[in-house]
Order: structure tokens, then sequence, then C-alpha cells
């Protein structure tokens, strides 16, 4: 398994070849091209915002709320994308496996990727709106963004190598996904705040166990909620354990990809 | 030194029942068999205990019927599966034409789809740059090599494919019946870079039916059958030994298949009363005998109980080789004693056209009654037909043209030849030529 792990390093040319392929040919033919990396966020805060500001006022505790769920959606987005994608990247691209020598796990890892790539093609709009909005940013605290980032890929990553080996033996878990993530997306504190649910209830417990929560929470805190509480990222300790914990599934995941590894070829 | 070694090398399949096929999550978890769902129930080897090595800088053949293992093998020493028992050590880098152009992307040009194939199959980026023309060249695609993928051809497709995958200089080139794509030419092009690779000392693994190239190009053939080895060693032998368990399959085939349209037949058409019995009605003959299916008629006052096909030995058999002798061997009956009577036979190819007619009239003989059950036999001293699947039509009828017993290619033999020279018929001939022309190689001797 550290032998494979060790070995995904040199294939690193691969990975990134193919997520630039994944990128060009994702936008090939349209008539915006890469431009829609940009506007499909602009135009999903658009529906939110229009939702909670006009058509549900006062259920949006937060001010400028558009802002708000931005810090929380790009990186859903992103989250959910990528385990979606995953889900079906060994079946679709079952031809490499059957014909190809070639390293499975690279297929979910690039739907990773490349999925960051698009998040990170709508921070600019995200900057833009803190700009519009004349909100600061806390420095030294925005240091911490690499880290709240380098914990989602981590987590990301982990979900997406086990979701893409299951889905090959049980095919059902693309349909699942589907509702399970729309669950999973209100379950998490993106659309209200944590603080808005009670302190102690049964609620907040299960918030907090989601994982989630700490990234949305982590996000909002840098960019939202900047110097408030003051001085140091205060989610830092929820955030750390996240890590530690993603690292570990990262690897029990990649376990799990690794022993049915050998079944890809003969089962897509 | 060896490039590829195999010992005992099995690999087993999962066979995938009705109810295992659409086993779900949810049942799994219903019945608690996830775990066990992982791992195979009903399993099928298709390969069986093999084992070969290949010297480096060898041509290596493997040869065998549809589902004997071959591409499976191939797979196996590719390292895409993995073996279930045995192993596998292949010394140095691999390139598998297997499924060409098996990672390109339809949407991006051709261009950016070499380097991502390239570094798919180990090249690194600078390797591909730098063999990039060359590889444009081969494939005959400098015109549209910025076109996105999915407007080219499927020839154009594979050419890029097969160019990409032959210039990642491996030392182990992997071949699976991929010489099949584009027209005389390219083949040719394909050739001549096999033979490039030979003579620089690389291994070449062959996976074909083209059994000539076989011949010609491997020091080595392994012959698999069912999964197992069947033979291995030079060649002309292996090769010679296939083609004649070929023909006796084949012969088996066709012995079924006759087999069956003649119990059509019989079943589609009554037996004409007791024989004699002309208000049983015989069956009309077509209104166009020529253009007719397969079929039985006539008023069986003659029948035709049996027909065979005898090879030179004698022995009865579906598949002949051009230019021997061959036998066709009818049984009639009469029940009542029969006035004059004419036999004929005819053959058609695969096409339907007549290759050759006659009857007992056309070459008057004239054939006095007889009763009971008689033999006839049709002596061919040289069967001087090209290869192919040819029908037989065997008859008995009045001088008139009155029907007894008329059976429309309801036999079927093959013709197997070493040349595969064209046309229905082959005249008996040598080639000759003055002192001036050197000439080597088989003729055909007849």
């Amino acid at each position: 398994m550290f032998h494979n792990l060790a070995q995904l390093i040199r294939y690193r040319g691969l990975i990134q070849s193919l997520v630039a392929r994944e990128l060009k040919a994702r936008y090939r033919g349209s008539m915006l091209g890469f431009f829609w990396s940009f506007i499909n966020p602009l135009l999903l805060l658009l529906v939110y915002s229009f939702v909670f500001e006009f058509v549900l006022p006062n259920r949006s505790p937060e001010k400028p709320y558009a802002l708000f769920l931005f810090c929380g959606i790009l990186p859903w987005t992103w989250f959910s994308a990528s385990i979606l994608e995953a889900s079906g990247v060994l079946i679709s691209g079952g031809n490499l496996i059957k014909k190809v020598l070639f390293p499975a796990e690279v297929l979910p890892i690039v739907t990773v990727l490349s999925n960051l790539v698009h998040f990170l093609f709508g921070l600019p709009i995200l900057v833009a709106f803190l700009i519009y909005y004349r909100r600061p940013l806390e420095f030294p605290e925005v240091f911490w963004f690499p880290v709240v980032l380098l914990t989602q890929l981590i987590l990301t990553t982990a979900i997406a190598l086990i979701v893409s080996a299951l889905t090959v033996h049980f095919r059902d878990i693309k349909d699942i996904l589907g509702n399970l993530m729309t669950f999973w997306f209100f379950a998490t504190p993106i659309i209200y705040p944590l603080t808005g649910v009670a302190k102690g209830s049964l609620a907040r417990t299960l918030l907090n166990l989601n994982p989630f929560t700490h990234l949305a929470v982590s996000y909002q805190e840098l960019m939202f909620y900047p110097g408030d509480p003051p001085g140091p990222f205060g989610h830092s300790r929820g955030l750390l354990i996240l890590l530690f914990a993603s690292i570990g599934l990262f690897l029990a995941g990649y376990f799990l990809f690794d022993r049915l590894r050998d079944s890809f070829a003969d089962e897509v | 030194m060896f490039a590829i070694e195999a010992s005992g090398v099995t690999k087993v399949y999962r066979r995938f029942s009705n109810r295992r096929q659409f086993a779900t999550l949810k049942s799994a978890l219903l019945r608690g068999t996830v775990f066990r769902d992982l791992h195979p129930a009903g399993t099928f080897a298709a390969v069986r205990d093999v084992s070969f090595k290949v010297p480096q800088g060898t041509t290596y053949g493997i040869i065998g019927r549809n589902g004997s293992g071959k591409s499976t093998m191939l797979k196996l020493v590719a390292g895409i599966t993995k073996p279930t028992e045995g192993t596998v050590r292949v010394n140095g880098r691999i390139s598998a034409l297997i499924e060409l152009g098996a990672g390109f992307h339809p949407e991006i040009s051709g261009r950016e789809n070499i380097f991502i194939n390239g570094i798919m199959l180990g090249l690194s980026k600078r390797e591909i740059a730098r063999r990039f023309d060359e590889i444009v060249e081969f494939a005959e695609l400098r015109d549209f090599i910025d076109a996105p993928v999915k407007t080219y051809s499927s020839g154009m497709y594979v050419r890029l494919g097969f160019a990409v995958a032959i210039n990642v200089d491996p030392d182990v080139l992997l071949v699976d019946e991929v010489l099949a794509v584009g027209d005389e030419a390219f083949t040719h092009k394909c050739l001549d870079k096999f033979a490039e690779f030979r003579r620089r000392g690389k291994t070449i693994l062959l996976v074909t039916h083209a059994l000539n190239l076989v011949e010609k190009f491997c020091d080595d053939v392994l012959w698999l059958d069912g999964g197992g080895i069947r033979g291995e060693g030079d060649p002309r032998r292996v090769v010679s030994e296939y083609i004649t368990d070929v023909a006796k399959a084949e012969e088996k085939d066709l012995a079924a298949r006759d087999a069956r349209e003649r119990e059509r037949v019989s079943q589609s058409v009554p037996t004409a009363g007791p024989a004699g019995d002309a208000a049983g009605a015989p069956p009309e003959p077509p209104a166009d005998m020529f253009k007719a299916g397969e079929g039985r008629w006539g008023s069986r006052e003659v029948e035709i109980v049996d027909v065979r096909i005898l090879g030179a030995d004698g022995a009865p058999r579906h598949v002949c080789q051009s230019g021997e002798p061959a036998t066709i061997e009818m049984t009639v009956r009469a029940r009542q004693p029969i006035e004059a009577v004419v036999f004929g036979v005819s053959m058609f190819n695969a096409d339907g056209v007549c290759c050759y007619g006659t009857n007992t009239d056309i070459e008057d003989l004239e054939v006095a009654g007889f009763s009971g059950e008689q033999k006839v036999t049709f002596r061919i001293k040289s069967l001087d037909m090209v290869e192919g699947t040819y029908k037989l039509d065997v008859a008995a009828h009045r001088v008139d043209g009155y029907p007894y017993d008329y059976h429309r290619q309801l036999y079927s033999f093959r013709v197997m030849s070493n040349a595969k020279d064209i046309g229905i018929y082959r005249p008996p001939h040598t080639w000759e030529f003055s002192a001036g022309i050197g000439a080597r190689g088989r003729t055909i001797e007849n």
C-alpha cells in the first residue's frame, strides 16, 4: 500500500495533464469557455441571495447574507461535485482501467483536483465581494486559509477514493449519493450560521460531528467574521482535529482502494 | 535472459448468475453479504496453468480459437489484470497495443491527446515533444492534428493510437490483433516497424489470427485452447497442428449444421405415402429451381436416404483439401422396381453460384431401373476448387424431369487450400519462367 502511495508521486505529471485535459474538455465548444468557472458560482450566489434576501428576508440573520452564503457554498460545491463525480469515474474511465496499464486512483484524484481548480477560480469573485462590501481580512488569521484548504483536500480525496472504489461493486451508490449530498448540505451550517443553533442542543452536537461543519465554519470565520472574536483563528482546534482525522480517513480509504484495485479491471 | 516469464498462471473470472449481476448495495446490506459479495462465487478459468518464457529479442506468437484465453493472457502480461495464481514477470518497459486510443478524450485535439496518451504510456513530456513529429507523420494526420479527436474517423483514431503506442519505444511490445486497422499501406508500415523492432533486439508478443503472419514473423508460438496450452514451439509445426484442429472442429460444425438442415426439411415435408402411391401428392418443386433455397421435394418413388462426402481415405468428412480426391456417395432406395432414372449432382459456392452441375442424362448414361437399396457414387479425381464453403445438391428424377427426390443444398462441405487464390475454379496449373527470371517460394503442384 505504501509502495503504491509512493508511486503516486511518479504519476504527478499524468495527474497534472489529466486535470488540464478535464478542464479544457469541460468547456470546449462553449462560447464563454473558462468564464463558466466564474459564472457558475456567481449565478448560484444570485439564486440563493434572491431567495434569502427577498423571498425569506427574516431568515437571513447575517448581513450581507450573500457573502455569508458564498463563504460556505463555494467550498461545498467543490466537495459535493468531487464526490458525486468520483462515484462514476472508475466506471466511465473503464476503458483506461481495462485496456491500459493505468493507476486507477489517479481518476478520483483528478476529479477532486479539477474541482479544486474550479473552486480556486471562484475565489476572485469572493475577493471582489469582500472589496465591494469593504470587509477587511485579518492578518495573520488569513494564513490559516491554506490549512483549511489542505484539510478539505485530504478529506475530499479520502471520501472520493472510498466512494469510487465501492461504486464499482455497488452501482447504486451513485443514486444514493445524490440524495445523501442534498441532506448533507442542509445538515451543514452553510445557509444558516452555526451560532443560530442553540449550544448544548442535540442538533448542535450532531452538527459538530459533521466534518464539513468545521470546514464551513472555518471558511466563514476567516472571510466573514474576521476579528470576531478578535485575535487568532478561533476554530483552530476543531480544524486541526479534522485535519488529523482526514489523514486517518485518507489512509483507510487508500487501503480500501488498494485492496479492491485488482478487481476493477474485471468488474468495471 | 528472458523478457517475459509466466509460470503457472491461472486467471479466474467471476461468472455472473442472474441474481448476482444485479447485486446492489441495498440487497447486500439486507442480506449482510457486503464482504462476501466482494469475493467471487461462481468462477470460470479463462487461463489455466499456463507457463512460458520469451527470451529477449524474440518474437513470440500466441494463437488459438476465440475464447481460448489469448487476450486474457496478454492482459496478464501487460499487468492490466493480476493472475489469480502464478506469476508473470516482465523485464523492461512494456507498451501494449491492445485497445488503440483507449485513453483518448474526444473533445480535445489530437495534439493534446498525443501528449496525454504518451504520458499514460510512461513517457515524459519532453520525450513526447521530441517524438511528436514522428508520431504525427506515422499516423498520417498532419492536417488534422489540431482538430478534436471526436471528428476523426475510426481509422484515423486507431492510427493515432497505434502511432503513439509504437513510439513509446518499449522493450517489450504486446500486440493484440491490431494489424487489421488501416489500409494496405498502413499495414505495411506497421509490419516494417515491427521488423525494425526485431532488428533492434526488442521483444514482441503477438496475439493474432493471421497465421501467415505468425509463420513469417514469430520465432516461437504458443497455442492456447480453452485456457490451457495445446502446443508450443516451432511456428510451422504448431500452426499446422492448429489448422488441422480447426478443420476438425469445422468438420463437426458442418456435420451438425447439415443434420439440423435435414431435420428441418424432413419435418416440414411429410413423406409422400407408401412408394408408388401416386395419390399422395408429391411436394411441388419450386417455380424457379435455381433460385430456391434449401429444401427437399419429389415423389419419393426413389428416395435418397443418405449422402456422404468421402475423403481420399474413404472416410466421411466435411472438410476437404483442395486438389485431393473426393467422393460423393448416395444411398438410394426404390420401394418398388423403378424404370429408368437420372441421378444428378451440383455444387454451389457461398454466393449461391453454381460451380458445377451434371447428371447421368447429360452425360449420356442410361441408368437401368432398380429396386431395393443401392449405392450411387460420384467420384472426383481432384477437387480443384478454391477455398470456401460449398453446398451440394443431389437429385434423382425421371428422364422427363419429374422429380423423385430432390435435395436442395442440404449438404455442405468446406474446401481448404494453402493458396488464397480467388474465383470458383482452380484449373490444375504450374508457373514457369524463362532462365532470366529467378523465382522462389511455394508453388502449387497440380
